[in-house]
């Protein structure tokens, strides 16, 4: 182990640990553009120049490995007078459309030239002027007059995605980014080149233009759109609402997680808020009589509920839960159904396409927390359940969430099974087609509108937070099955997510010794 | 008051005095003038709104959006006045120019004066010269409060004031605005 010394503080590292991380760990920071933790070493960018003692002159940090014994310092005066100029060299062809750009609030190039620019400007010739606006893909548009060709997005594709898809191309300060010839940015990961850009020259086409950086508010989130659970932040939009035609969400962020997603995120888990927002939410708790949806109140719909579940004999009423509900709310539903003594559970419910998989992140169950439903012990045979619906053994079923007719069953059947039902009760965040034939509609939070942990294929329980307060008069899965409890007598302890959690913890031997705090932003692994 | 103060006949002469002294030394002072004394002045009354005083060059008047050659806003939807501005008042929602080298533009420009404090925060903040406070105009008014928003196209129909001090642009008066 290295121990080296860093403006006057000693740090012992692991071995081949290069010097901008080293200061890191000492609480230094060294800036950088081209340097990236997840992408091979360029030695593009020249800023991360550091002062090393017994060496002539100012040296890059990123490709320095720290050695034993070794005296740094990062804030000399020729060390400074170096990024100084080095910054200037930078933007000599930067076009400034800072107003225009994207980027401007999170750009590096305004952050660096603040803390260390803040040069005179002596550049008096023309600048050189390069292709603006053009989209490389589906989800990337590159100015290249903005680009520094610090290459990480060239890295990005060869390295970690591997498709090649851009390159570096003409000479001297011809110099721009492009595609190769015949190909687009369109890989499954392709935005994760606008997280990377340190400036403004890749930027997203979903988010441009529709809410400047800084009205966002950030909220530590999971991704909901499969099995492997990779933190992102959300980035929400409630101080502008005119912007973005007042959608809440504004974009999806990676959150950096050594165990699960490192620095990336997929396109599709990028771009999947879009159901939070959308038309088809379910605001009001309604009540089916005839064709028409008359609005419950939940106070009237969750008794109706309640007594339905009391009417009917256990075994004449099955439960369809969703992999798609936290922790939380599969325990409480545990405890209505062994308040009740409902056996009839399922939560699997086979897809019409099966999902998409790579090795890099994306995992083919589109759902995030199949594992703890089967942790929970709610796995049963959801086919079997429609079987004694249409055999009119099963009176009621309530759907948490789930498309029964988009599922890979014959639609007939499935039709034929909700039809023979006294009682359908839906529960979820946006509308289908099961939710069109329910008897009651119990609308519920969307994942950025609530708190909760979902188990990934791993096993590992990941919190996702509050981001926005619920739409209409949507209640978290839990709060809303918490209540059925209270009205059928059960005694309710829990009013709160973290509460809930605490039970879990205390009940299900996986989940021991689990809090919110002992999960904090990476999660924790359950027992196994 | 005094006991002579309660009399009010006393107050009222006085009032009267003062009255008359400053007539007579008006019309003395108008009289002269006529007479060709330039530098006699008496009290001179302006027909507004017919005649106006020029207002001075720094003051901040009802706002205006600067165009191009080709009429389209100067404005690029950046956002910054929205940003500065502490009454949020501004409501703009950016849309993507056909010119790459433009790039942006605001599809909604809305400017709520009821809402307005008159900081200029707005024309300090433009980066592209796009918005100014040099209509001349400060009188709008409506009998309801969405017709003090001023949209995009009114802001970019007014003119700068003239060299005579007078709004060259009429007053904008919302479609809405019922008497």
């Amino acid at each position: 182990m290295p121990r080296l010394t860093i403006n006057g503080n000693e740090v012992e590292v692991p071995p081949g640990t290069n010097l901008i991380e080293a200061a890191r760990r000492a609480g230094v920071e060294v800036p950088h553009y081209c340097y990236h933790p997840g992408l091979s070493i360029a030695g593009q960018c020249r800023l991360c120049m550091v002062d090393i003692e017994k060496t002539p002159r100012p040296t890059i940090a990123c490709n320095t490995p720290a050695a034993d014994g070794m005296v740094v310092w990062t804030e000399t005066d020729r060390v400074k007078e170096t990024r100084r100029s080095i910054m200037e060299f930078h933007l000599i062809n930067h076009p400034l459309d800072c107003p225009v750009c994207d980027q401007a609030g999170e750009c590096w190039l305004q952050i660096y030239y603040m803390r260390h620019g803040l040069y005179e400007p002596r550049m008096t010739d023309a600048k050189v002027h390069k292709p603006k606006a053009v989209p490389l893909g589906p989800h990337v548009i590159l100015d290249a007059e903005r680009c520094i060709l610090c290459s990480r997005c060239v890295r990005f594709c060869d390295e970690v995605t591997g498709g090649g898809e851009l390159g570096i191309f003409h000479r001297g300060d011809q110099s721009e980014i492009g595609l190769f010839p015949g190909t687009a940015l369109d890989n499954k990961y392709s935005a994760n080149v606008v997280d990377i850009c340190p400036v403004g020259a890749l930027t997203d086409r979903d988010f441009r233009f529709q809410v400047r950086v800084w009205y966002l508010d950030t909220t530590k989130s999971v991704c909901p759109g499969c099995a492997r659970g990779c933190n992102v932040e959300v980035h929400t939009n409630r101080r502008r609402p005119h912007h973005a035609e007042g959608r809440r969400v504004a974009r999806l962020k990676p959150r950096f997680n050594a165990d699960v997603n490192r620095w990336w995120i997929c396109d599709a888990g990028r771009y999947g808020f879009a159901p939070v927002d959308a038309k088809d939410r379910l605001l009001l708790p309604g009540r089916r009589e005839g064709q028409a949806v008359a609005d419950a109140g939940w106070d009237d719909a969750l008794a109706a509920v309640a007594g339905l579940l009391a009417r009917h004999a256990p075994d004449q009423i099955g439960v369809i839960a969703s992999p798609r509900m936290s922790n939380e709310d599969l325990f409480a539903l545990r405890r209505l159904l062994e308040h009740r003594g409902i056996r009839r559970v399922a939560f699997r419910v086979p897809p019409r396409q099966p999902g998409d998989e790579d090795a890099l992140l994306i995992r083919s169950d589109k759902h995030p927390n199949t594992r703890g439903a089967e942790l929970l012990g709610l796995d049963g045979d959801a086919a079997l359940l429609l079987a004694a619906a249409r055999a009119r053994q099963v009176k009621v079923l309530w759907v948490f969430g789930h498309d029964l007719l988009a599922a890979a069953w014959p639609e007939a059947e499935t039709a034929a099974a909700l039809g023979a039902l006294e009682a359908l009760v839906f529960t979820g965040a946006n509308a289908n087609a099961t939710s069109e034939r329910a008897h009651f509609i119990l609308p519920a939070a969307a994942w950025i509108e609530r708190e909760g942990t979902w188990t990934n294929f791993e096993g590992r329980v990941q919190r996702f937070r509050q981001a926005a307060e619920p739409l209409g008069q949507a209640l978290a899965d839990w709060d809303l099955l918490g209540r059925v409890l209270a009205a059928l007598g059960a005694p309710v302890a829990a009013t709160r997510a973290d509460h809930w959690f605490r039970e879990l913890a205390a009940a299900v031997p996986a989940f021991a010794g689990m809090t919110y705090q002992a999960l904090g932003d990476s999660g924790a692994r359950v027992n196994a | 008051m005094r006991l002579l103060q309660r009399f009010y006949l006393v107050e009222v002469v006085s009032g009267l005095a003062l009255t008359a002294a400053h007539f007579f030394r008006n019309m003395g002072a108008h009289a002269r003038r006529a007479l060709g004394q330039r530098s006699a002045s008496g009290a001179v009354t302006i027909q507004y709104p017919e005649e106006r005083r020029p207002y001075s060059p720094r003051l901040r008047s009802l706002h205006r959006l600067v165009r191009r050659e080709d009429g389209s806003p100067r404005c690029v939807a950046c956002m910054m006045c929205e940003t500065v501005c502490p009454a949020h008042c501004i409501y703009i929602v950016a849309d993507e120019h056909p010119n790459p080298d433009i790039e942006k533009v605001p599809r909604r420009f809305d400017i709520d004066l009821g809402k307005c404090v008159f900081c200029g925060y707005c024309v300090e903040a433009c980066p592209e010269d796009a918005i100014r406070m040099d209509t001349g105009i400060l009188e709008f008014s409506s009998y309801t409060r969405a017709g003090m928003v001023y949209t995009k196209e009114m802001l970019l129909a007014l003119e700068p004031v003239g060299p005579d001090g007078r709004p060259r642009s009429p007053i904008p008066i919302p479609a809405d605005r019922t008497p």
